[in-house]
């Protein structure tokens, strides 16, 4: 018997004791996760991350606190992957608040048989997009499950921020003679997506939009400290956020089909699949209300942003239909933009 | 967008609908009720609710009907059962447009049955299901063919391909079904109210304009084939309109930079080769129609799930409540039904036509509450003497 007999390379592909709590998971803890992320908190490797909680306060009046979990195929596509994904997600949800995004935390759920080189571009993405984003990931967890109980990859962040003194935004407080806004062209992440599947025999170039949008949202927040409602248009689109609006603030909104930004691949996709851009997925677009009165300052202040340059004032909240969104038209109808019970499927002909 | 926007341009829109605004009052007083026009095609129902058309029109003096064209809301709850009982089979791959998966049958849809581990995988075209076959060898791929006469070709097509390139583990479970037939149907039913038709653009590019003149001959309603954008439906509900005020009755195509006069040759032959009239097909809401669906030919036997499987193939009677037939025969609309927005929502359709976007009820539900129009009248208004 010989004790060196240990297996030449280290396996490429995650697998069960990489999950086990044994030394596989310190190597890819301590190899992959903890150099990816780099930053002093994690770097001691505590059960937990220890934050002064007067440096918290140094930065505003509140918490805020969000969780968010990231499943998408395939994990990486035009514009970003899931670490990227799993990022500004939760920063973007901190950020909408008007927070300062501060730590995020990272919880992994990975399929048996995952390919290391994968989990390593991941880590790194995340690492690169939270340094970008001026977050840390301070704490983490990792678990591993038997292939075929979940999909290559799920992350899972939390992240904390905090919310300066004097700013209130919140779903309810739209009214009538404020200002619709969305910070750029919409639909750009759900029509990456989808036509990074493949399964469309179709090529255009578009990329996600996957960005963080705490400046972005700071520069808004320099010129109108009294923005009304702000969210990113995730899942679900402008379409549903603007309901949520219109409905917590018991208001009508009232959208110019014209005014809309949309990318022209964007659009030429959504004429192919017979698919709605107002419902389609961003990862790095706001929606934002804000007194009429300063619209066009708010505009201009995201104008001079790189991530602003596309924005418009897409339409207005008015007193009726109360809790309703209505669209006018290209044409010059009008039609009710409702919430949707599922995803949008694509039509037969 | 070239070669869209051309036809969503708000000033040709207002100018077409200034020509309606002059015409079709007088008409309508003349009946004492507003003009019904019926668009055939899902598609087109699809477009007036998308781009809010129905506010545009004269209030009291002209009304879309929606019509049958919306092949995923007239499929009976028998037929989605036998997909279902396919889709369970262990050896097969189930695989259909994306928007028959939420069509209910009476034991739930294919979305359920694929969440509870039927193999069930959304296509965009069969020769994607085609190609799930060569790569699956080891399993029976059935294709869920679905559709009128627009998407019958590709289905045909895709069939002799298959015979060609010797693939045996692929078959079709047919559900095409004749527009024509169905009109014909309709047109039929005693206490009918429609004063003329829009035409399925998409299906006459392939079928051509001849297969409506009974419409004009025997029942005396014009038709004008119709295009998909907002422009296209403006300017022909406009030529119908202009023919029913003229006193004349024809068949007019107004989609004329698609639809040849005589269809397409080389698709009605696939289509013929692959496809043969069948005696009865039964249609959710309308009931058992005359000649109004095709089955494989017995030359390709090899290909038909119907002829390969063994399929429950019961008979499942729609939902009492349910008034998906009074709809699509244009004699209530969908906000009139004693279950819309209630007992059938999208959420939970409860018909057929709540299902699909291009159902008459989900787009009223989705689009079409801004303004809805009257509640349900007491008696249907009945048609008048036609031109």
């Amino acid at each position: 018997m010989n004790a060196r007999l240990q297996p030449a390379t280290p396996p490429s592909v995650v697998t069960m004791a990489h999950g086990g709590g044994g030394r596989a998971m310190r190597g890819l803890i301590e190899g992959i996760l903890v150099p990816a992320f780099d930053n002093p908190i994690l770097a001691t490797l505590e059960d937990q991350a220890r934050l002064s909680l007067a440096d918290l306060g140094a930065h505003g009046d509140r918490l805020a606190f969000t969780t968010d979990s990231f499943v998408v195929t395939p994990i990486e596509f035009p514009g970003g992957d899931i670490g990227k994904l799993a990022v500004c997600g939760t920063v973007n949800d901190l950020a909408v608040s008007g927070a300062r995004p501060l730590y995020l935390s990272c919880g992994l759920v990975l399929e048996e048989g995952f390919e290391l080189a994968a989990l390593e571009r991941v880590a790194h993405s995340m690492g690169c997009a939270a340094r970008e984003a001026g977050v840390a990931i301070v704490t983490g967890d990792t678990k591993v499950v038997e292939r075929g109980a979940a999909d290559g990859i799920f992350i899972n962040t939390a992240g904390i921020g905090i919310i300066p003194q004097g700013i209130h935004i919140a779903a309810d407080r739209a009214r009538p003679g404020d200002v619709v806004i969305v910070s750029g062209t919409v639909g750009d992440h759900g029509i990456a997506i989808l036509l990074a599947r493949n399964e469309l025999a179709l090529a255009a170039p578009v990329a996600s939009d996957c960005q963080p949008l705490h400046t972005l949202v700071a520069s808004m927040l320099a010129i109108c400290p009294d923005i009304r409602c702000l969210r990113d248009a995730t899942r679900g689109g402008v379409a549903t956020v603007l309901n949520e609006f219109a409905v917590s603030s018991g208001v009508g909104i009232r959208l110019q089909e014209t005014a809309l930004p949309l990318n022209d691949a964007v659009r030429g996709a959504c004429e192919i699949l017979g698919l709605d851009p107002l419902y389609l997925a961003n990862e790095g677009k706001l929606v934002a209300i804000v007194p009429g009165t300063h619209g066009p300052a708010v505009l201009a202040a995201l104008h001079a942003h790189p991530m602003g340059r596309e924005a418009a004032i897409i339409g207005e909240v008015c007193a009726q239909p109360q809790a309703r969104v209505i669209l006018s038209t290209t044409i010059g109808g009008d039609r009710v933009v409702d919430v949707l019970f599922g995803e949008q499927l694509p039509r037969i002909c | 967008m070239r070669y869209t926007d051309e036809f969503r341009d708000p000033i040709k829109a207002r100018a077409l609908v200034a020509q309606i605004a002059r015409h079709a009052p007088p008409l309508a007083q003349r009946l004492g009720r507003p003009l019904q026009i019926m668009e055939v095609c899902g598609g087109h129902t699809h477009t007036i609710f998308r781009y809010g058309l129905k506010a545009m029109l004269p209030e009291d003096a002209v009304e879309f009907v929606h019509g049958p064209g919306c092949p995923v809301c007239v499929l009976p709850m028998g037929r989605v059962d036998d997909c279902i009982a396919l889709a369970r089979d262990p050896a097969v791959i189930f695989t259909t447009f994306g928007d028959a998966m939420r069509v209910p049958g009476s034991q739930g849809s294919l979305m359920q049955a694929k969440a509870t581990g039927a193999d069930v995988r959304m296509v965009y075209s069969p020769l994607d299901a085609l190609r799930i076959a060569h790569d699956h060898p080891e399993r029976e791929v059935v294709f869920f063919a679905l559709g009128f006469e627009t998407t019958m070709p590709s289905t045909a097509l895709t069939v002799l391909q298959a015979r060609r390139d010797g693939i045996r583990n692929f078959s079709l479970f047919c559900n095409h079904i004749t527009i024509p037939a169905t009109l014909r149907a309709i047109l039929d039913t005693p206490d009918l109210c429609l004063d003329g038709f829009l035409g399925p653009g998409h299906v006459s590019m392939v079928i051509g304009n001849r297969p409506y003149e009974f419409i004009v001959e025997r029942y005396h309603r014009p038709i004008v084939v119709s295009g998909f954008e907002p422009l296209d439906l403006l300017q022909s509900l406009w030529m119908v309109i202009r023919q029913l005020a003229e006193g004349r009755c024809e068949v007019e195509n107004q989609y004329t930079r698609v639809v040849p006069e005589e269809g397409n040759a080389a698709a009605l032959a696939a289509v013929h080769e692959v496809f043969e009239l069948r005696e009865f097909f039964e249609w959710r809401g309308l009931g058992s129609i005359e000649q109004s669906g095709v089955r494989v030919r017995e030359e390709f036997a090899s290909f038909d799930a119907e002829r390969k499987f063994r399929m429950p193939n019961l008979k499942v009677a729609d939902p009492q409540a349910c008034q998906c037939g009074d709809v699509l025969k244009g004699l209530i609309k969908p906000h009139q039904c004693r279950v819309f927005g209630t007992a059938c929502t999208p959420e939970m359709p409860l018909g057929a036509l709540m299902v699909s976007s291009e159902g008459a009820c989900a787009a009223y539900h989705r689009y079409g509450r801004l303004n809805p129009g009257p509640p349900r009248p007491e008696t249907v208004a009945m048609a008048g003497a036609q031109p």
